[in-house]
């Protein structure tokens, strides 16, 4: 049986997925995967690629179940790193988005530096930070929070932004205070843009967190996953590389679907779930 | 036949000695932009009265029914309501006024008896109090069974039943209307209009209500405001002269047509220039 043809989705409108969309939701890019993960390993093995270039990916299965030990402690502290920096990215991030929208000032005055903070590349800063916050665990938190904050705080501000000027009149009309407009219909409307805000962020706290590992290098007491590639790069231990990689890629995809679902059962108001 | 000085039944309870309630003196309109909005304007509503502003786009009614609501302010003259509530009527939930817009303006959050709840929570009435006059509303207007429905769900009609629901909620003795079923089908629209009688002539409140459509404020009133537009004024007050209980066969009746056409006559008369 030919890889190609069986594992191709078949066009909407056949009876059996039709049927059941969520399954073809999760069954075509499941198929799509297994393919190409069968050309690769096929393509290896048939051209002896070195597994010091491409290695396998029954190689690199190998590899992740002999050195899972070392790369499962590896990804605990990647991702403490991470849900440390989402956590703060979140708290900061909601707090300035209120204190911006309450107060006009306050916002002219701050808010361009918080484009500065965004569009400063972390690499530029982390060396700085990991030289003035001498505990690389903080000095990493530091980083992928400031690298995951900005779209909380601007998605935040503009979901606060964005009532619907017939509810606001309304809300006028009824005489309601800041605080009854504050809680009961900036926030409300803002949830939308909040948790698309939150979707975004989650993947960029990995990525800082990563980022602030690589630039912290090598020695660091606290080694993630980052830490493994850097190592496992020296080494030209390359099927263990990619192991770590895939591990980050995986921890990637569950907090964006973690995050995707979260939306989800909160929005389920709104028209962006209506399907 | 004399529109103006005929006392008749047709002006629903006891209009012409009731007590004035609302009155807009003298009051004008230019927006910063330069737009002349209404250009010396005065309309006086009494109680129990079901008084429709007539006109095109632009003659200013939309504007004057701001300005009862307290949503705009006059750039000269004044609006006085003369409601005799005290100041803790907004404590108490007995609003003097309630408005009803274009578009149901529900929040899309919330279920429908919490919506209409919304200016009760405002004027901080707690649930026991609130609980049965939010059964009440939602029957009047036939949505007891979508009480815990999502505004998504409903149909525009059903949302708009909803808007007024809520309107109806807080008990108005005056209750501002802005074409209110502009948006609705003409099946929808006939539907409301009669229920929306119906139940003024069960409750008694004051109605001011803004319409383009002439057939609409012949069926629903007892007085109609005519007004024109390039400046916003008002051209006629016509009394409109038909039995107080109307219902379909009235929208065919010899009064109905009669009453169109004085209006339609005034409405001419201010295209031509002539008035």
């Amino acid at each position: 049986m030919s890889a190609s043809t069986a594992a191709l989705p078949q066009p909407a409108g056949t009876a059996g997925f039709a049927a059941n969309p969520t399954l073809v939701r999760i069954a075509a890019p499941t198929l799509l995967g297994v393919v190409l993960l069968a050309v690769w390993q096929f393509i290896c093995t048939t051209f002896d690629v070195p597994e010091y270039l491409v290695p396998s990916p029954l190689r690199i299965a190998q590899t992740l179940a002999e050195d899972w030990a070392l790369l499962t402690s590896a990804l605990m502290t990647t991702l403490k790193v991470t849900f440390l920096a989402f956590a703060l990215a979140v708290v900061l991030g909601v707090a300035a988005a209120f204190l911006f929208v309450q107060s006009r000032i306050v916002e002219i005055s701050l808010f361009p530096y918080a484009v500065i903070l965004q569009v400063t590349p972390i690499v530029a800063i982390a060396p700085l930070i990991i030289i003035w916050v001498k505990d690389p665990l903080p000095a990493m938190v530091i980083c992928a929070t400031i690298v995951a904050l900005f779209p909380i705080i601007s998605n935040t501000i503009l979901g606060l932004r964005s009532v619907n000027p017939g509810l606001m009149n309304l809300f006028r009309l009824n005489q309601a205070t800041r605080w009854q407009t504050l809680a009961r219909l900036r926030v409300p409307s803002a949830l939308p843009f909040f948790f698309g805000g939150l979707r975004i962020s989650s993947g960029l706290a990995l990525i800082g967190a990563v980022v602030a590992e690589f630039v912290a290098g090598t020695g660091g007491t606290a080694s993630g996953l980052a830490y493994q590639i850097l190592q496992s790069g020296f080494q030209l231990n390359i099927p263990r590389l990619f192991a770590a990689l895939f591990l980050i890629t995986l921890t990637g995809i569950v907090l964006f679907s973690a995050m995707a679902a979260l939306s989800k059962w909160a929005l389920r108001w709104h028209e962006s779930e209506m399907n | 036949m004399d529109m103006h000085a005929t006392r008749t039944a047709a002006a629903g309870p006891s209009a012409a000695d009731a007590p004035i309630v609302l009155e807009a003196d003298r009051v004008e309109k230019t927006y910063p932009n330069g737009t002349h909005a209404l250009n010396d304007t005065s309309v006086q509503v009494r109680r129990g009265e079901f008084v429709s502003l007539l006109g095109p786009s632009g003659c200013g009614k939309s504007t004057l029914l701001k300005m009862f609501a307290g949503l705009e302010v006059p750039s000269s003259g004044r609006i006085v309501l003369h409601d005799g509530h005290d100041a803790a009527g907004r404590a108490s939930g007995h609003r003097s006024m309630a408005m009803v817009f274009q578009e149901a303006t529900l929040m899309p959050w919330a279920q429908v008896a919490d919506n209409a709840r919304l200016p009760l929570d405002l004027a901080g009435m707690r649930r026991e109090e609130s609980d049965p006059r939010i059964a009440d509303a939602l029957e009047l207007v036939g949505l007891s069974q979508f009480a815990q429905a999502y505004p998504r769900e409903l149909s525009g009609g059903m949302q708009m039943r909803a808007s007024i629901a809520r309107a109806l909620a807080v008990q108005p003795s005056i209750l501002l209307m802005d074409e209110p079923f502009g948006a609705l089908d003409e099946f929808t629209r006939n539907k409301l209009d009669s229920d929306l009688h119906q139940l003024w002539e069960q409750r008694g409140f004051t109605v001011v209500f803004v319409t383009h459509s002439i057939y609409e404020a012949v069926f629903l009133s007892s007085r109609v405001v005519v007004m024109a537009a390039r400046p916003g004024r008002v051209i006629a007050d016509v009394t409109i002269d038909a039995p107080p209980h109307r219902d379909e066969a009235y929208r065919v009746s010899q009064p109905f047509i009669d009453n169109c056409r004085i209006l339609s006559q005034h409405l001419s008369r201010a295209n031509r220039g002539e008035r």
